[in-house]
Formats: structure tokens, sequence, C-alpha cells
């Protein structure tokens, strides 16, 4: 049982990241698709996190050391655990997933916007934003030489 | 009562119950035809995470995930199905039988090999006890800001997040290449505003658009003290322009900053961010090396920079190169923003219909 609730947050990710991926396979919509994008995505980001977490850390941002804030947090924490991680005082999280993933967050915002910035031209120039619909227009496209744009 | 076994604690049920909500989400997000649906259901998906992300320490993604994924990427994402169209075509469910077997397929095969990950909050676990360790034991005597995640995103690795910048300037300046840079003035349609017909919604915005943005510039400079940052605030900038364009249209925000002015921006914060490392690079330093940042007749100027004993003061460089790049950042971020939210909603229907036609 304490295995299963230790890795379940490996299992939630894989089982989004699955979402995601079958969203891409299966939607023929380009918006469905990028939605189906942003849920992998995300869940990398949950993944990242998840390794980043330290049992009985706090967030990692430094409390003066010897203040009653480090004292109270401290004094939270079992005192063999302590002397298991081998660390003094306050117990933080993990700095470097949390720095990777903000920056790739926002990353992720303006790249969604660039593919759907393109499922909007694809519809403008095609009618639709179906892949089985554009698949059959660009052929008919193809075979047909048409006017310049 | 019942007695829980030591290793599960509060913040592990927390963790398991909004993971399990983020599953649900998730499920109706595969299931739902109504891309509309979709759209608010993912704002739900990323408000679940940003809280899930609170539990797991890590306050400054919380932030940034509430805010682009509640406010930014929903309303890019109901830009695009205004300009395409509502609902999914019903599909044959025999075409779903074999990306469901791959999926299934793959993703047993990762949680077989997910079992052997190290337990969830193991604090010796590779990723925790090596590079990650160092930068917690560093910051103090290195970079001298309490907000490590600030000392790890704008110090120790500057240099990746000059190249996320420079990526989101590029992905602003495609979108805008593409869809235009807001509406053109010689297809002029009526302007369609809510504020015309809803007065509190006009009320209640005048009161909350400054709030927003005194906050994303409290979020902007506490960023090395606490949690926040360029990033966080330069969405939260954006998500201010966006209100105001959605409440008073999208001409009077073009008025205030006009397209022309948020591309110089966003360009001129990639900019700011390069030279910081440029000027370190002159006055003797390595690339973004921010004890370099003064030079030394600089220094000297500077009351209490030289110490009694004729030391320097520590870390002046590393806040003033922080501050630097972080307003680089967001200058770059919210003027991205405002840049991919002019190219969506200047291009109305009307525009994509002519061009259809063309």
């Amino acid at each position: 049982m304490s295995f299963f609730a230790m890795h379940f947050n490996y299992i939630v990710v894989v089982i989004l990241l699955m979402a995601g991926l079958f969203l891409v396979f299966s939607s023929g919509n380009l918006i469905k698709r990028m939605i189906g994008l942003a849920m992998f995505q995300s869940s990398a980001a949950l993944f990242f996190i998840s390794l980043g977490k330290v049992s009985g850390g706090t967030a990692a941002i430094a409390v003066a050391p010897g203040s009653t804030e480090a004292r109270a947090l401290a004094s939270q924490l079992d005192p063999a655990y302590v002397a298991q991680v081998g660390v003094e005082g306050v117990v933080y999280s993990n700095p470097l997933p949390h720095a990777l993933i903000l920056t790739a967050i926002v990353v992720g915002v303006a790249t969604l916007a660039v593919g759907l910035a393109i499922a909007v031209r694809i519809r403008e120039a095609f009618g639709s934003v179906e892949a089985k619909d554009i698949d059959v227009l660009s052929r008919v496209e193809a075979t047909q030489p048409g006017p310049q744009a | 009562m019942i007695t829980l076994p030591a290793s599960i604690n509060a913040s592990l049920v927390l963790d398991i119950v909004l993971l399990v909500m983020l599953l649900v989400v998730a499920g109706a997000i595969v299931r739902t035809r109504s891309l509309l649906a979709a759209i608010i259901l993912f704002g739900v998906y990323s408000m679940i995470s940003a809280i899930w992300l609170v539990v797991m320490d890590a306050p400054d993604v919380a932030f940034t995930e509430a805010v682009v994924g509640a406010g930014i990427s929903t309303i890019v994402l109901l830009g695009a199905i205004l300009l395409t169209r509502g609902e999914t075509e019903k599909s044959d469910w025999r075409k779903l039988i074999a990306p469901a077997l791959i999926c299934a397929a793959v993703g047993g095969v990762l949680i077989y090999a997910a079992m052997g990950l190290p337990d969830l909050g193991d604090a010796s676990s590779p990723a925790n006890a090596h590079v990650g360790r160092a930068y917690l034991e560093g910051t103090a005597k290195d970079i001298g800001v309490p907000n490590m995640v600030t000392a790890v995103l704008a110090s120790y690795r500057g240099l990746d997040t000059l190249g996320e910048t420079a990526v989101i300037f590029a992905a602003g300046i495609g979108v805008a290449l593409m869809l235009g840079f807001g509406p053109r003035s010689s297809l002029a349609s009526p302007p369609s505003n809510l504020g015309d017909r809803h007065v509190t919604l006009r009320v209640a915005a005048k009161l909350l658009i400054p709030l927003i943005a005194l906050f994303a510039l409290y979020v902007q400079f506490h960023g090395d003290l606490g949690a926040g940052g360029g990033f966080q605030a330069g969405v939260i900038m954006a998500a201010a322009i966006t209100l105001h364009a959605l409440v008073f249209g999208l001409r009077e925000t073009m008025a205030a900053i006009p397209s022309r002015v948020a591309r110089s921006v966003a360009s001129l914060g990639v900019l700011i961010y390069a030279g910081v490392g440029v000027v370190c690079m002159i006055n003797g330093g390595g690339f973004l090396d921010y004890d370099y940042l003064f030079p030394p007749a600089v220094e000297a100027q500077i009351p209490g920079w030289i110490l009694g004993d004729g030391s320097h003061a520590p870390h002046w460089g590393q806040h003033a190169g922080i501050l630097l790049i972080e307003i680089g950042v967001l200058l770059t971020v919210t003027a991205t923003m405002v840049t991919v939210f002019y190219g969506f909603a200047g291009r109305t229907v009307d525009d994509a219909r002519r061009e259809a036609k063309r």
C-alpha cells in the first residue's frame, strides 16, 4: 500500500501522458489535438515537480537560520528523519525542477499559440480544421492547379 | 480511530486527492466532443494542477500555471475556436481501437518502468542529492537571494532562461506573422465589446485592472525574496491588458498600447537580457556572470559597496543583474502575450471568411 502511495504520482503522470497522446492520435480536429499536446506537456511538468519533492520539505525560499520561522519549521520534522537526510534545520524541496518547469510553462503557451495560429490559417485555406477534410482538399488541390494566392 | 501508517501524512493525502481530480478532468477532456467544454475543462485542469503544485512546494510554478493555464491559454484557445469551428466530428469507434491499444501498451511499459523510480519525496534520490543539493547549499554564498528558484533561474542557469525568453519572443513574432498585428484598418468591423451592455463588468474591470497590474509589479520586484519573478509578473500583466481588451474593446486597448509598441517592447526585453550578459563580458567576466556587472571604477562610486576592511559588499552585482534580466523577461513575456492576443482577437470571423473566399 505504501509502495503504491509513494509511486502514485508517476502512475498519474503516465496516464495523463497517454491521455494526451490518445487525443493527438484519435482526434481529427486540430484544436483538440493542440489540447492533447498541452496535456502531454503538462504531464511532463507533473513528473519533474514530483521528482523534486522532498519529504518534510518546504518551498525553496530560504528562511533565515535561527529565526522563529526556521525553528518552527525544523521542529515539525522527525529528528531521526533529519539525521538520515543529513541536513541541518529546515528541509527544502529541490529548486532546479521548479526553475525548469516555470519557464517551460510560459514557453508552452507561446508555442500553443503558434500551433493554434497555424490551425486558424489552415481553416482559412481549406475551410476546415478536421484532418480528413484537409487531406481530401489538399489532394484535390494537388491534382488541379488552382490560382496562386 | 484509524491510525494511518507513518509514511502517509496529510500532504500525501492532498497529493493523491488532487491527482485523482486531475485524472477525472482529463478523462472528461478526452470524452467530450464540444471544443468549448474541452477548453473550459482544460482551464479547470490547470487550476487543479496549480493547487497541486503548492502542495508539492512549488509556489513559483503554481503562480505561473494558474495565470497561464486558467487565463492566457484559455483565451488563446477560445480565440482559435471562434475562428474555426466549435465541435469535433463524431469519429468511428473502430478507428479508435488502434490508438487506444498503442497508448495502453506504451502506458503499461512506462508504468512498469516507473515502479523503479525513487519514492516520492526521497531526499537521497539522484535528482535531489547532486546538483539540486548543490544549488540549495550554494545559493546563500554565491547569489545571496532567499528565493532559490530565482537564483537557479536567473543566475546559475541564466543562459537557459535567455534561450527560453528568445523562444517566447520568436513564438510571438511567428503568431503575429501568421495572423497579423491586430485588426486591419481597411476591414474595420463595428466594435462589439461586452462593456457596452454590461455596466457591472465595466465598473468591476476598472477597479480590478489597476490592482492586477500593481500585483504584477509586486510579483516582479518581490521575485528574489519570495515566490515570483519576471515570467509570472509578465503573464499577470498580460492578463490585465487582455481583460481591458475583453471589456472595453480591442480598439481601446490598441489605442493605449499599439501593436507596434508591443512588438518593440518584446524585442527590447530580449535585448536587455542579452545586453546584461554582454556588459558582464566587457567588464572581464563570463557571459551573464553578474559579479562582473559593474566596472571597478563604478563600484568605487556606489556608497556602501566597499566595506570598512576594504572588501566588496557581497552580491551587489548578483542583485542588480537578476533585477535587470527579470525586467527583460517581464517586458518580453508581457509584450509577446499581448501581441499573440492582438493577433487572435484582431482577426475577426469576417477576415477569416474573406480570406477563405480569396
